[in-house]
């Protein structure tokens, strides 16, 4: 008797974990089955529901935006009430480590390119860092880490106008580390608050940088990292950090590899093994078996081998052409696993905008869902009974221009788990 | 870069790369290119994020480095390996995480290959003590012919000062002990199979660690298979390989892969698939084996190679068999291992014994024990191996039970080095339900 649960959910990003855990909320024996780590790793961590609806904003409410959608976009099948309900999900599961939920409000957090972003959560760690915040701040970045420019930083936070003081200081990282050493060291070395050479004395890493920026404070109230403050104590390192220096201390989300991004993996790991979802990861999903309209099971291929997976109820939840549930090559865009209709135009000269910054069709390129997240085929009909779709497979929105693509993992996470959930 | 500045699916060339398949790109057998992998690599320094070598050891530039950007200078001109892959523990890690399935491990391990061969003094304490240390079956079987005794001497201080300062073996850890009675001559004893089967049938790939050091995994391996009503034979068998893919020796690691397939290949046709107890073991059989060497049967062999929990996961109603199952309380620690992690199977232990009345299990959270086989046996990496596995240490304190839990024998040791509890192989457990 083979591997068998009531709701199988292939994709372990967001949108697959929130629809994991809404279908194990229901009631249901879920499993969920993924293939390399999730765009998490990449992504800034920060939650945007929607900042820039049709190309215009920043709007400051998302949901007075909603309207303005088109109706094929995820958000007018889904609705507000999803959104609110997958963001509910999202702030039990990451209980204190994120913040936002108190208002409707979008916050404005700076990103490592200097810009601000409207997004609906953001870390902790970024808390004292908002550019609706009038306070003073100096922007550090380190010398061996060539992707995080702290100047730059500081001069296009200024450019964008911000209602604050901001500097910028490179320093060099209080240890010796080669010149290149990896992001994940630096978090390392506060993490564990190694003993380090500094100024002649042996001294922990996090009072050691703390010393290093003190010079450079001259009077400002607040100081930005590159997020890199530590990884599983990194509330203990900032709160180290602040206490030495006597301001607060935020981190600027930067990528790839992105602390926020993984802690937050943590976090929907950690939610996820509570809830008792099963979960296999690291072979990707590649067949289905199918009576009739009814999936069966899908295949797992384990190192050149097919392992049928059996369920009741399927949600995919693979991404989009970045986390590789929508692949294209040169003729076609196609969703692999199941086939399923993905609209786009057949001239691929069509697919996207000769301007760069224009408005690209293939942004959109997914599959097609109905308002309980059901995978349609090309003629509207529900191509299986028992598929539904979640995240960035499904098309009709470009969650990164819109910036709107966490939120559009979380609301078709829920309605697509809910649903699956309830048909068992 | 976050997608504040670029939209993401456009910054990202995060895309699939089905075009590229390591196995297909071997025009000969011992000259592989692996160039079109490399290609593959759009630097986003993922693998470097996961390298557990890296994040403790200023001086290891990281899989990246190791695979890609080597072989590109390797291209460009004719540059010598660097010295650095001798530091990868090949834990494959980065293999599992790489987006674009660049090729890396196969890469470490071809180019340690080249290193041992070109660059390296074979009258070298280095490459002395590597070369024993990956042939540890040899010692093994010697060892375990006058199994008291060799314990014996190897617990004596005298052996351990001689290990360190002459061969360059860490004297902080203890040596395995050998069993009294192998699991061969166990398996000998017992007059082989007592199941007969024509239509389920296992070939046990027992590797060295379950024959000379810890039989009992091997017998529960038996007794669970049987009762399940399979037909279990033992062909005869030389180590897996992984041992000598991590040092380098590879001309060593193919005459043993050369053995095995060809002992195992030729039951495949009558039935028979092939499971390991060790998770590197069925690792080195599935993947590392037809990456790296052109042997006949190698296909089949990597095809029909299975964990053994994952074996019977598929084929039988293994969670509706314990349902109604009880043990007496007891309660794990459980760590997965790199290379059970690299096959998919890092959860099956906690989901299975979640459901086994009587056990309490807690997954100690995804760091690498650090021993990496023999990687934390040498003097020069002893620290850096207890420093990569303090995470795993750390957990385990937290941890409810009191008795660790994985799969891996190296990591077992590592488990018990750091935390001094017992640990125990899932099969045991498994056992202990089924009786
Ligand atoms: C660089 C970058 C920056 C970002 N920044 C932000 C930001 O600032 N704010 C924001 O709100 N959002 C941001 N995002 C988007 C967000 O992180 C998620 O990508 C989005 O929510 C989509 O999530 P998802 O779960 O649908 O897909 P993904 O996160 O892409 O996950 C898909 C999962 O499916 C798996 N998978 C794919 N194919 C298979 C298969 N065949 N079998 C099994 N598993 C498979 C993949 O391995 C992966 O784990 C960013 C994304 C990127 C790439
Ligand atoms: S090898 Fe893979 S994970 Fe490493 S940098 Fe290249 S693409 Fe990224
Ligand atoms: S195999 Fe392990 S140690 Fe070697 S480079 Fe990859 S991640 Fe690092």
């Amino acid at each position: 008797m083979p591997i068998r649960d009531d709701v199988l959910v292939v994709g372990g990003g967001l949108a697959g974990s929130i629809a994991a855990l809404s279908a194990a909320e229901a009631g249901a024996s879920v499993r969920l089955v993924s293939y390399k780590k999730s765009t998490l790793r990449f992504a800034s961590g920060l939650i945007d529901v929607l900042g820039y609806p049709n190309g215009d904003g920043p709007v400051s409410n998302p949901y007075d935006a909603l309207s303005s959608l088109p109706d094929d976009h995820p958000y007018s099948l889904a609705g507000e009430q999803a959104i609110r309900d997958g963001l509910d999900l999202f702030d039990e599961v990451t209980a204190d480590s994120y913040r936002g939920s108190h208002t409707d409000a979008n916050a404005l957090v700076p990103t490592y390119g200097g810009t601000v972003k409207p997004t609906a959560r953001y870390p902790e760690a970024s808390a004292a860092g908002l550019a609706s915040d009038a306070r003073s701040m100096l922007v550090v970045g380190f010398r061996s880490l060539t992707d995080f420019d702290a100047r730059l930083v500081s001069e296009h936070l200024e450019a964008a106008g911000v209602p604050f003081e901001v500097r910028g200081a490179e320093l060099s990282f209080p240890e010796e580390f080669r010149a290149d050493a990896k992001v994940t060291r630096f978090a390392n070395a506060l993490d564990r608050d190694e003993e380090i050479r500094f100024a002649g004395r042996s001294v922990g890493a996090r009072e050691a940088l703390a010393e290093t920026v003190k010079p450079r404070l001259k009077g400002v109230e607040r100081v930005g990292f590159p997020s890199l403050l530590g990884d599983e104590h990194a509330d203990e390192v900032r709160a180290d950090l602040e206490s030495h220096l006597g301001v607060d201390v935020f981190e600027i989300p930067m990528g790839p590899p992105s602390f926020p991004g993984l802690r937050l993996e943590d976090a929907l790991f950690a939610a996820l093994d509570d809830a008792g979802v099963r979960m296999s990861t690291g072979n990707p999903v590649v067949d289905y078996e199918a009576d009739g309209d009814e999936l069966q099971a899908v295949h797992v291929d384990q190192k050149r081998r097919k392992v049928p997976y059996h369920a009741d109820e399927f949600v995919l939840a693979a991404g989009g052409l970045v986390g590789k549930g929508i692949d294209s090559n040169r003729s076609r865009v196609r969703e692999p696993i199941f086939e399923s209709y993905v609209p786009h135009p057949s001239d691929r000269y069509d697919w996207f905008d000769t301007d760069a910054f224009g408005d690209h069709p293939f942004a959109r390129f997914g599959v097609v869902v109905d308002d309980e997240m059901r995978v349609l085929d090309r003629n509207d009909a529900p191509q299986f009974a028992n598929l539904r779709a979640a995240g960035a497979v499904v098309g009709g929105a470009d969650g990164a221009a819109e910036k709107s693509s966490s939120g559009i993992s979380l609301a078709t996470g829920v309605v697509a788990g809910r649903e699956a959930g309830a048909s068992i | 870069m976050s997608d504040a500045e670029h939209p993401a699916d456009e910054s990202n060339p995060n895309v699939a790369q089905d075009d590229f398949e390591p196995v297909q790109v071997f025009p000969e057998a011992d000259e592989m290119d692996l160039r079109p992998g490399a290609d593959n690599c759009y630097k986003c320094t993922t693998c470097d994020s996961a390298c557990p070598v890296a994040e403790v050891d200023d001086e290891f530039p990281g899989p990246k480095f190791q695979g890609p950007e080597q072989w590109r200078l390797k291209r460009k001109s004719d540059e010598d390996i660097d010295a650095s892959v001798m530091d990868c523990s090949n834990c494959m890690r980065c293999d599992d995480v790489c987006p674009s399935s660049v090729p890396l491990s196969q890469m470490h391990n071809t180019a340690r290959g080249e290193f041992v061969d070109e660059r390296m003094e074979k009258l070298s304490r280095e490459y002395v003590r590597n070369r024993i240390l990956a042939n540890y079956r040899t010692m093994a079987e010697l060892g375990s012919k006058v199994p008291r005794l060799t314990n014996f001497v190897m617990g004596l201080g005298v052996t351990k000062l001689f290990n360190e300062k002459v061969l360059g073996v860490t004297s902080e850890r203890e040596f395995p002990e050998f069993a009294t009675q192998t699991f061969r001559e166990w398996w000998d004893e017992r007059g082989g199979p007592q199941v007969r089967s024509e239509d389920k049938r296992v070939a046990y790939f027992h590797g060295c660690y379950s024959n000379y050091n810890t039989p009992e995994v091997g017998k529960a391996l038996v007794r669970v298979f049987e009762e399940f009503g399979y037909e279990v034979v033992v062909p005869v068998q030389r180590c897996s390989g992984t041992p000598m893919f991590a040092n380098g020796m590879l001309n060593d690691a193919k005459r043993a892969a050369g053995i095995n397939v060809e002992n195992f290949s030729g039951l495949i046709a009558d039935g028979y698939d092939i499971v390991a107890s060790c998770t590197s073991c069925s690792m080195s059989l599935k993947q590392e084996y037809p990456e790296l060497f052109d042997l006949d049967g190698i296909e089949d062999v990597s095809a029909h190679t299975y964990e053994a929990m994952e074996y019977l996961r598929i084929h039988e109603d293994l969670e509706g068999a314990l349902a109604d199952s009880s043990v007496p309380e007891q309660s794990y620690a459980y760590h997965a291992p790199c290379h059970a992690r690299n096959q998919g199977l890092d959860r099956q232990a906690v989901e299975l014994f979640r459901e086994l009345d009587g056990v309490e299990i807690e997954d100690v959270g995804p760091s690498c024990s650090g021993i990496s086989g023999t990687y934390g046996w040498k003097e020069e990496k002893y620290e850096k191996s207890m420093k990569i596995g303090e995470e795993m240490f750390e957990h385990m304190h937290h941890a409810a039970g009191e008795v660790g839990m994985t799969e891996c024998p190296t990591c077992s040791m590592q488990m018990e080095h750091g935390t001094g509890y017992e640990i125990r192989h899932p099969l045991q457990v498994l056992e202990e339900a089924m009786a």
